[in-house]
């Protein structure tokens, strides 16, 4: 092959591939649209600072050590109150290995979330996200949507949808420091 | 390589077909394809059709056709007219794609559903028909412009006879001084701003050259766009959030990093009035019913003391209040707000009288906030009512537990405890709009609706979008490129002078060969010859004499 | 303002009449003996150009008229717009005609612009407040450039018209044939379809049902004309008015359905009338018209228009439909119908001009695509905004 020769085939190898690049990368990012914007395992958690029912603050990155379950809820979503006993029940056994819950409610009044977690005599903390600072800080779809974040801060697992007892309990244990 | 030299002696590439330098065929082929397809790119060789190698050469050429981009073209054109059949999935209501279909069109709505085609602009093939006309256009553009604007820089004045002969212009003049006619010519063509190129006596004019490259530039325009369009997916360049905010309220606003916030003064409706607006407009109104004049929300924008992290209650700062109206978004940072949807009036709060039954007297009155409602509304005279419950959007009893099916209120229900002197334990009563339930037997005292108070939630669009800019250029330069190509010709004409006397005269344009006549009957108006035969013209006009309805009219154009 | 109106409509009304009168006048100038080439000065076709100027200002004057009495660009509803595109139609004609002096262009381009005007006469004519989704300055701008640029490149429909019906043998069976008649009988349709719903109109018909629409609401509906499909679970309101028992159904608009049913109804009537008493297809009736055309010539005003044509169609339809598009619906690109439609225009006459430019479609092959593209643009400016809903539907 001549040199001319080569060269022209350099050249059309490089724009092919950086066309072929574009076209897969494009292609890439629109089927998987929906999920690209949403935090997700692997990425550093975001931080937040909220205030639960007795008026003090949780700031995520207190927790560093600890692994966190980040639960999103809502005193009127089913499945929400479904699993709340059971996330109860494993942070009993949890909590001394430590693992913390931290339950976010979003945008509902303070009435009603402490009249929700009377009622299930919740022990861990149950913040209030009003503003949907939080909620839109980890671009929450439909609740409940669980987020296991693991003592360095990372996000290990998102969950979306409702949990079994025997869930909760492996997912704490995955996250155990 | 096999090079081709031609009888002048010049060395031209393999696959040329007009000699570089003198312009004479250089295969049969050549010779005998209509002198319009071979004059398109000046009878340079395409790069693509002289190599057929490999397979990088073989993907090379297929995109490099004319006719492989035309038909991605038509193949594109089709697609997206199927995708109008029905609406797309983004125009009904989300979530339903699995039975709208079929519920509303039957099995042609299945088939459309099965076959994707409901989400069909973003569906993997449609991307990739996108992508390949793309790489279509940037192949097929580097293979024609780059020979083009060789052949087109290299230009000689002098061309072969044959080459002359082979234009749709051309004439040949048998005249004594063939040297003044092309003085007389000269001077008229530079009137009409023609550059004009001599060499031993031979003359080139030429106008318009810039038009050759208008494809180009708008195929470049059309790739601008296509990498704004790409440049989306790159994070951060492209925000899509919904927002809903009732009047009173401030929220976090999504998608912008938690940095602002949006406080609402309220939302507003307007409607064409008859006697208020314009009486040209009654008709309409008294036809139509109410027409909407104007959608607004008022609202402030916070931003959030720097450092700070999600939920904390920093300190917001004002920095912008205006309007947000349809066609009128809020603009600030990158960000802009639009108006897009509203609900109105949702309940926000309601009244309540504590009322003795047997005397109809009402002992207090209080309001429950439905943002913040309170364990105990605490009345005078050791009246109170304790709120047990809330339901915002109550949906009946299951297993004798009131149930709210979201956190809207839309349909309010309570359960309470109303204490008195009589009931200092309470009596329970469940209230909601029409419903008074007594679980736990006859009450003394009731609670008494006493008013409602509503607001409106606007629901406004997030949206950034920092690829704008690059559309817009791409969008420019397209229609640049599209206007040059379009509304300017290239038109040139040959004048030779040959050994044996005689004046030859040649011309071509790439489009618009009337304007072309008109230059050339002004440039040869004072020489006193007749401008040179348009031979198409000339075969039309036998042919229609012969006979007009002849079957071969059909193919006089081509 | 009331008074404005009136005078506007008035204004609208002497345009038609002008460029009805103008095309006898157009007709007159080919039938002269003395011009064979048909361009060039002929007293007939300066007085035909000069009624036409006259029609096109009187046309302005409504335009105006109406926008000062409306206070915005008459443009937000089908009427204004398929009055507005006819106008633009006419002075497209005006400036090919200025150009190539041919008067032949003018005995076709006057009736279509009429039919097109006519036809929009059947919609609502009301002067309507503007919603606030098109209270925008990009309203007259994007709109008015869309309806310029259509029809220019309807001026090459027009050529390529002419150019077929000198082209197409029509003493042989043939596809061109059948095609050829095919597109003057939708223009007969058409004529059916003001026939119909003016007759409609002036004897005051109207028949009212109740239905249940997709959504399982009932509702009512109008119908201009008698009855000859009804709606889905109809119920008569108005007592003793004609209807059959053809129930369509949820999703068709039966109401639409019936105008169209009617309008081909009249519209074949017509076509067969015309064939009858004539014995001559359409096609053959008016090839006269064109014997003496200039084919070449022909090609050059259809090509010449699609290339003035396509810039400001992508200006209009595109570029500043993606403008405006980002400041009211928040994204310049939405996949709305109207938009695919546009694009897909904007796609046709891209490969059109491949197709020409590289691959040396002219003459009949050409013409053939100019008959479609204009097709296509019709498509986008009546099917999309009656049959398939979208943000585009206004009127």
């Amino acid at each position: 092959m001549s040199k001319r020769k080569k060269k022209r085939l350099l050249i059309r190898v490089s724009i092919l591939s950086v066309l072929i690049a574009a076209v897969v990368y494009t292609l890439y990012s629109t089927l998987t649209d929906d999920e690209r914007m949403l935090v997700k395992a692997g990425d550093a958690a975001p931080d937040f600072e909220l205030t639960d029912l007795n008026g003090e603050t949780h700031r995520l990155s207190d927790y560093k050590g600890q692994g966190v379950f980040l639960n999103f809820w809502g005193t009127w979503c089913k499945p929400c109150e479904k699993e709340m006993p059971y996330m109860e029940n494993q942070y009993q056994e949890y909590k001394d290995e430590g693992v913390q819950i931290l339950a976010v409610n979003v945008g509902e009044s303070e009435f009603q979330v402490a009249n929700f977690a009377n009622e299930y005599n919740l022990s861990f903390p149950v913040v209030r996200d009003a503003q949907k600072d939080v909620m839109y800080a980890y671009s929450i779809g439909p609740l409940p949507t669980t987020l296991l974040v693991n003592p360095e801060g990372e996000v290990v697992k998102v969950i979306k949808g409702e949990m079994t007892e025997e869930m909760v309990a492996d997912y704490m244990e995955m996250i155990k420091p | 390589m096999n090079e081709i030299t031609c009888k002048c002696g010049h060395v031209n590439p393999e696959g040329t077909e007009l000699c570089l330098s003198c312009g004479r065929a250089l295969s049969e082929s050549a010779e005998n394809r209509k002198t319009a397809d071979v004059m398109r790119y000046e009878g340079m060789a395409r790069r693509s059709q002289t190599y057929n190698l490999s397979i990088i050469d073989k993907i090379w050429n297929f995109f490099s056709s004319v006719k492989v981009g035309v038909w991605l073209i038509v193949i594109t054109l089709i697609a997206s007219s199927l995708g109008t059949i029905f609406p797309q999935a983004l125009f009904i209501p989300n979530g339903t794609e699995n039975v709208y279909y079929e519920e509303r069109y039957g099995i042609a709505g299945k088939i459309y559903y099965v076959l994707g085609f409901h989400d069909l602009y973003s569906s993997w093939w449609y991307l990739l028909l996108i992508g390949a006309i793309g790489t279509s256009i940037i192949i097929a553009s580097l293979d024609r412009v780059i020979p083009l604007y060789k052949a087109l820089k290299h230009q000689r004045i002098n061309r072969h006879e044959s080459f002359m002969k082979r234009q749709r212009v051309f004439s040949s003049y048998s005249i004594e001084s063939p040297e003044k006619s092309i003085a007389q010519i000269k001077e008229r063509l530079l009137k009409k701003r023609y550059r004009i190129r001599e060499e031993e006596g031979h003359l080139l004019a030429e106008k318009g050259r810039f038009a050759r490259w208008g494809p180009y530039i708008n195929h470049i325009g059309l790739i601008i766009f296509l990498i704004g369009g790409m440049l989306r997916f790159v994070p951060g360049m492209y925000v899509d959030e919904n927002m809903w905010i009732r009047e009173g309220e401030t929220m976090a606003i999504p998608g912008t990093g938690q940095e602002y916030f949006l406080k609402s003064d309220g939302f507003t409706v307007e409607t064409y009035q008859q006697g208020e607006d314009s009486e040209v407009f009654n008709n309409t109104i008294e036809r139509e019913g109410a027409i909407a004049k104007n959608y607004q929300t008022d609202a402030h924008l916070f931003k959030r003391e720097e450092g700070s992290i999600a939920g904390q209650q920093g300190e917001l700062v004002e920095i912008q209040q205006g309007a947000i109206q349809v066609n009128q978004p809020f603009k600030f940072d990158q960000f802009a707000l639009y108006q897009v949807d509203f609900r109105q009036d949702e309940y926000s709060s309601m009244s309540f009288n504590l009322t003795e039954k047997a005397s109809e007297e009402s002992v207090g009155s209080f309001t429950i906030q439905f943002d913040n409602p309170e364990k105990v509304y605490e009345l005078d005279n050791g009246y109170s009512v304790e709120l047990t419950e809330y339901y915002p959007d109550f949906s009946g009893f299951e297993d004798g537990e009131p149930q709210s099916v979201s956190p809207i209120p839309n349909n309010p229900a309570f359960l309470v405890r109303l204490f008195s002197p009589e009931n200092p334990d309470g009596e329970v009563a469940f209230i909601g709009i029409q419903r008074n339930l007594e679980p736990l037997g006859e009450n003394d005292y009731a609670l008494e609706f006493a008013g409602v108070e509503t607001r409106d939630v606007s629901g406004l669009t997030v949206r950034k979008d920092l690829t704008l800019w690059i559309l817009g250029l791409g969008g420019a330069v397209f229609m640049i490129g599209v206007v040059q190509g379009a509304y300017w010709n290239h038109r040139r004409l040959w004048l030779k002078k040959t050994a044996d006397g005689r004046l030859l005269a040649a011309g071509h344009t790439n489009k618009n060969w009337f304007g072309f006549r008109k230059d050339l009957e002004y440039a040869f108006e004072t020489t006193g010859l007749d401008k040179p035969k348009d031979h198409q013209e000339e075969n039309l006009n036998k042919k229609e004499s012969a006979d007009a309805k002849e079957e071969n009219n059909r193919d006089s154009t081509s | 303002m009331t008074q404005l109106v009136s005078i506007s409509s008035t204004l609208l009304y002497a345009a038609f009449v002008l460029y009805l009168i103008a095309t006898v006048f157009f007709a007159g100038s080919i039938k002269s003996k003395k011009h064979t080439n048909q361009t060039g000065k002929n007293k007939w076709a300066t007085i035909a150009i000069i009624i036409t100027i006259a029609g096109f200002v009187s046309q302005l004057g409504y335009f105006i008229t109406r926008w000062i009495a409306a206070g915005h660009a008459p443009l937000s509803n089908l009427f204004e717009f398929i009055t507005f595109f006819g106008m633009m139609l006419v002075a497209a004609f005006i400036i090919i005609y200025f150009i190539y002096r041919t008067h032949v262009l003018g005995v076709f381009a006057l009736p279509i612009a009429l039919l097109v005007i006519a036809y929009s006469s059947m919609f609502p004519r009301d002067v309507s407040p503007l919603i606030p989704a098109l209270q925008s300055d990009w309203l007259a701008i994007h709109v008015s450039t869309v309806a310029a640029g259509e029809a220019i490149l309807a001026v090459s429909f027009v050529a390529g018209l002419i150019y077929l019906l000198k082209d197409v043998d029509l003493t042989k069976r043939g596809k061109q044939r059948f095609w050829l008649e095919a597109v003057l009988f939708t223009l007969v349709i058409v004529v059916g379809f003001i026939v119909s719903t003016t007759a409609g109109s002036i004897a005051g018909y109207e028949t009212e049902f109740s239905y249940v629409n997709p959504e399982e609401q009932t509702e009512t509906a109008q119908f201009a004309l008698p009855a000859l499909v009804v709606p889905h679970q109809a119920e008569l309101l108005t007592e003793g008015q004609f209807a059959t028992s053809l129930e369509m159904p949820s999703i068709v608009n039966a109401s639409r359905l019936n105008t169209v049913l009617w309008s081909i109804l009249t519209g074949t009537a017509l076509y067969l009338i015309l064939r009858l008493v004539t014995r001559k297809s359409i096609s053959a009736l008016l090839q006269p018209l064109v014997k003496r055309v200039n084919l070449n010539l022909m090609d050059e005003i259809g090509y010449r228009s699609i290339l003035i044509g396509f810039p400001v169609f992508t200006l209009g339809g595109l570029v500043f439909a993606m403008i405006w598009a980002q400041i009211a619906w928040t994204r310049f690109w939405g996949w709305d119908p109207k938009e695919v439609w546009a694009l897909i225009t904007w796609l046709f006459y891209a490969a059109f001009l491949h197709l020409r430019l590289s691959k040396g479609w002219e003459g009949n092959r050409s013409a053939w695509l100019a008959v479609i593209g204009f097709a296509i643009i019709m498509f986008n400016l009546v099917a999309v905004n009656l049959i398939i809903a979208g943000l585009h539907s206004y009127a």
